[in-house]
């Protein structure tokens, strides 16, 4: 055999072997999309507006501040609109200074200035406000990979989706619904004071002072599972938030048996909040609120030295677990809501596997035999390079770690039929070279030659069409768009390269050809 | 040796007229279903929730009907999904959170006590934001498929024969839609997916035809023969490949259509079809225009010619 011939040979052999070894052990190697194994997809949208308006409000009173150390009264500072601060002072005479403070604020301009009635307007600039959108969405990731890792949830993927989503994957998970609710809270624990001064029934009818708000504890009924709402007037002002926690374990209450509470422990720049607002507030009530929803407003009996806290609510064993997760975890940067999720059961994903399966297989038969009856001996080879082309398909996809989906599986099923192509083409043409009288060998040669262009055209305009659904598609869609492109690019391959060598090795290697099985 | 087709001289170009009727009738059936009965959009499109539910013995519409309707859900639609066992129920978007709504038709189903015990097997929500970008995202794809053929064969053959072959693979879209919308079936993503392979396999077979003209008038200038004699030519000596290779792909589509199960059935019934009308758009619409587009320019030059030589 010719030198050329060996060099080819290794060529597959290479192939061959890289192939397998990125296959095995095929149980590990290949990713099976949700739809397969059962699992839960997650399309999560940030509210990252909401995460602009708290910075701005954050400014505003940091502005505030700075503006009352420095001695200008002010009669409003609020936020405005998206990312603006508005500022009314109480005397327009102080406009310099004030100016002065607010040219410290670095990521804001001031927009609209009106020196006579001392009330100016300082807008974030637009690249801070894009800096904060992609702060929320990428700290919105990390929390929620947090949250994950600590609940235990193997292969989660979490992984930010254009410019607002969060797109999660949880494959196998047991219970959807606790890793939902795990997921989608946001988690923010406040410390704040309630608001005695302002009596109840006053707040209700609407008299409520601007730095008050009303929240509501609720309290269930385990017996007859009724909830209650029950209102308390809180001071707008956070005191304290659960960014400051470094510890937050599971402990049963001790003062009502069933109910479990969350022992929390904070940095020492908390712990230093912690003993201050205690010392300054001994006697009133701290309310301690998560989410808006207010858990419980103990009475400040005396400074809190130690920087230890708990939180007591009525929780289940696995409510209070999952509340120590996500607060240690830390709080969602902005609410997120659900856009778009997907359930899919374990029996339903092994069904579908199997049907996948009988369809992979039956289609397998139906073109190996076809090729064999109508080709014989060329069949067989073509027959050779489709398993050739299937083992390639499946080691690209676990070599580029590629997910297999439903429609992936019928991407293959649809592959085996396509994939013959190639060699329908070659040898039709030999036939016809044959037939127009050329010898076996020149009629190999020129079959092969000839039907290059036609075949790099066809795939090219399969692979553009694959191309752009894997770039539109989403999950499962996409799963299809690789399987046909692992698949065509494979059959180029094998179909040509591949099925031409062996047809080299069977007929050049002789001396002399007198017909072909084709 | 066994031959499909053995020197195959069919006149296929030559009964274009007819082919043209036949193919404007389809359009114009595609066209009037998804007009009169539009096209089903799945849940990945409209938004809402989606239950599969598979119970231990076979229950009627009916019952699960009479269940949900204590929740006032009874509006959903309620279909069985492969197996006499399995429904699917569908419900509209609600303010109610996917969680809140799956909970309340367990709690539901669960009461219906002739329904007995069931598994709930899959669950989906897509909300009314993802379902209009899906549509939208959906629309871009088909376009810029179509624009990609276009582009394709324009720079590798020459415009006519890009705009015919575009021609052509809307022709399958359109008929594919149109029995998707025929037989009631749902267009979902997977059917879109369908719907783009067809695209790249129709425009195949359009390709191996156009390259087997050029070919031949490359390698020696016809005499005595027409273009339309040509392209006859072409599409004959590529005949058996394409109908070789179209049973093979239409056999692994008929396949996944018998065997694939329910949830792969719409997306193999598009390309059952499409595999039936992208061979026959080939040498019907795709080839047959190109023809029809050459007569006309290479008469005006003729006309010109013989306005010129009068003058």
């Amino acid at each position: 055999m010719p030198r050329h011939l060996w060099v080819r040979i290794g060529i597959v052999l290479v192939v061959v072997l890289v192939s397998i070894w990125y296959l095995f052990p095929p149980r590990k190697t290949i990713n099976l999309g949700l739809d397969l194994q059962g699992g839960i997809h997650l399309v999560l949208g940030v509210d990252i507006d909401k995460y602009v308006e708290h910075q701005a409000e954050r400014a505003a009173e940091d502005l505030k501040n700075g503006l009352e150390r420095k001695g200008v009264g002010v009669k409003r500072v609020a936020r405005e609109g998206l990312s603006g601060v508005v500022v009314e002072l109480a005397n327009p005479s102080t406009w310099n200074d004030a100016l002065t403070v607010a040219a410290e604020f670095g990521t804001f301009e001031v927009t609209q200035r009106d020196d006579k009635a001392g009330r100016f307007v300082m807008t974030m600039r637009d690249r801070r406000v894009s800096e904060l959108r992609d702060d929320a969405v990428r700290q919105g990731v990390e929390t929620i990979r947090n949250r994950i890792d600590q609940f235990g949830v193997a292969e989660a993927t979490i992984t930010r989706q254009g410019g607002d989503r969060i797109l999660i994957q949880l494959p196998g998970v047991q219970d959807p619904d606790r890793a939902k609710a795990l997921i989608g809270r946001t988690a923010l624990l406040e410390f704040k004071l309630l608001d005695e001064q302002t009596p109840l029934e006053q707040a209700q009818a609407g008299r409520l002072p601007e730095t008050s708000e009303i929240l509501y504890q609720v309290q269930v009924d385990r017996q007859t599972k009724t909830e209650r709402k029950v209102p308390y007037v809180v001071q707008k002002r956070t005191l304290l938030t659960g960014a400051e926690l470094t510890r937050a374990e599971v402990q049963a209450d001790p003062n009502s048996t069933g109910n479990w509470q969350v022992a929390i422990e904070f940095t020492a720049t908390g712990t230093r909040i912690f003993g201050e607002i205690t010392e300054q507030n001994v006697g009133k009530r701290l309310a301690i609120i998560l989410d808006g929803i207010l858990k419980s407003a103990p009475r400040i009996n005396e400074r809190i030295p130690g920087g230890r806290a708990v939180i007591t609510g009525q929780f289940t064993v696995d409510e209070a677990k999952d509340l120590a997760i996500v607060l240690r975890a830390g709080a969602l940067p902005a609410p997120v809501s659900i856009l778009e999720e997907r359930r899919v059961g374990p029996s339903l994903g092994a069904d579908s596997i199997r049907q996948g399966m009988i369809a992979i297989a039956a289609s397998a038969i139906a073109v190996v035999v076809f090729m064999l009856l109508y080709y014989r001996l060329s069949g067989f080879i073509a027959d050779v390079a489709l398993v050739l082309n299937l083992l390639i398909l499946l080691a690209t996809m676990a070599a580029l770690g590629a997910t297999l989906t439903l429609p992936g599986i019928a991407g293959i099923a649809l592959t085996i039929g396509m994939a013959v192509d190639t060699n329908i083409l070659i040898f039709e043409r030999i036939r016809e070279e044959l037939k127009v009288g050329k010898t076996a060998r020149s009629a190999i040669e020129a079959g092969f030659t000839r039907a290059l262009r036609t075949i790099i055209d066809t795939h090219l305009t399969v692979i553009v069409t694959a191309f752009i659904l894997y770039n539109f598609g989403t999950g499962p869609v996409k799963g299809f768009a690789v399987t046909l492109l692992a698949g065509l690019t494979a059959s180029l391959f094998t179909a040509y390269f591949f099925t031409r060598l062996l047809f080299d090795v069977i007929y050049m290697g002789r001396r002399k050809v007198a017909t072909i099985s084709i | 040796m066994i031959e499909l087709f053995k020197q195959p001289n069919y006149n296929f170009i030559g009964r274009r007229k007819w082919a043209y009727i036949v193919s404007i009738l389809f359009t114009l059936i595609a066209l009037g279903s998804l007009v009169v009965r539009g096209l089903h959009y799945d849940l990945d499109f409209t938004g809402g929730t989606l239950v599969q539910v598979r119970f231990e013995k076979p229950p009627t519409v009916a019952q699960i009907r009479a269940g949900l309707s204590r929740i006032k859900l009874g509006e959903s639609i309620i279909q069985q999904f492969g197996d006499p066992r399995e429904y699917i129920i569908r419900m509209p978007l609600t303010s109610s959170s996917s969680e809140a709504l799956t909970q309340q038709v367990t709690g539901a189903l669960r009461q219906e006590s002739e329904l007995g015990p069931f598994e709930i097997r899959r669950i989906e929500f897509v909300g009314p934001q993802v379902g209009k970008e899906l549509q939208w995202q959906a629309i871009q794809a088909v376009l810029y498929g179509l624009v990609g053929i276009l582009l394709y064969i324009a720079l590798r053959f020459d415009l006519k024969g890009g705009v015919a072959a575009v021609v052509a693979v809307f022709h399958d879209v359109l008929v594919c839609l149109g029995a998707i919308s025929l037989t009631g079936r749902e267009f979902s993503l997977p059917v879109l997916a369908a719907l783009l392979t067809i695209i790249g396999f129709s425009v195949n077979d359009t390709i191996v035809a156009y390259d087997r003209l050029r070919e031949n008038r490359s390698k020696f200038v016809p005499r005595g023969k027409s273009f339309a004699e040509q392209m006859n030519d072409a599409v004959n000596q590529t005949l058996s490949r394409t109908v070789l290779t179209s049973l093979t792909v239409f056999l692994s589509a008929a396949i996944l259509l018998f065997f694939g199960g329910k949830t792969l059935e719409d997306f193999a019934f598009v390309l059952f079809v499409g595999v039936i009308t992208g061979t026959y758009s080939t040498t019907y619409v795709a080839a047959a225009l190109v023809v029809d587009w050459t007569q006309y320019v290479e008469g005006r030059l003729r006309r010109r010619k013989k306005a010129v030589a009068k003058a």
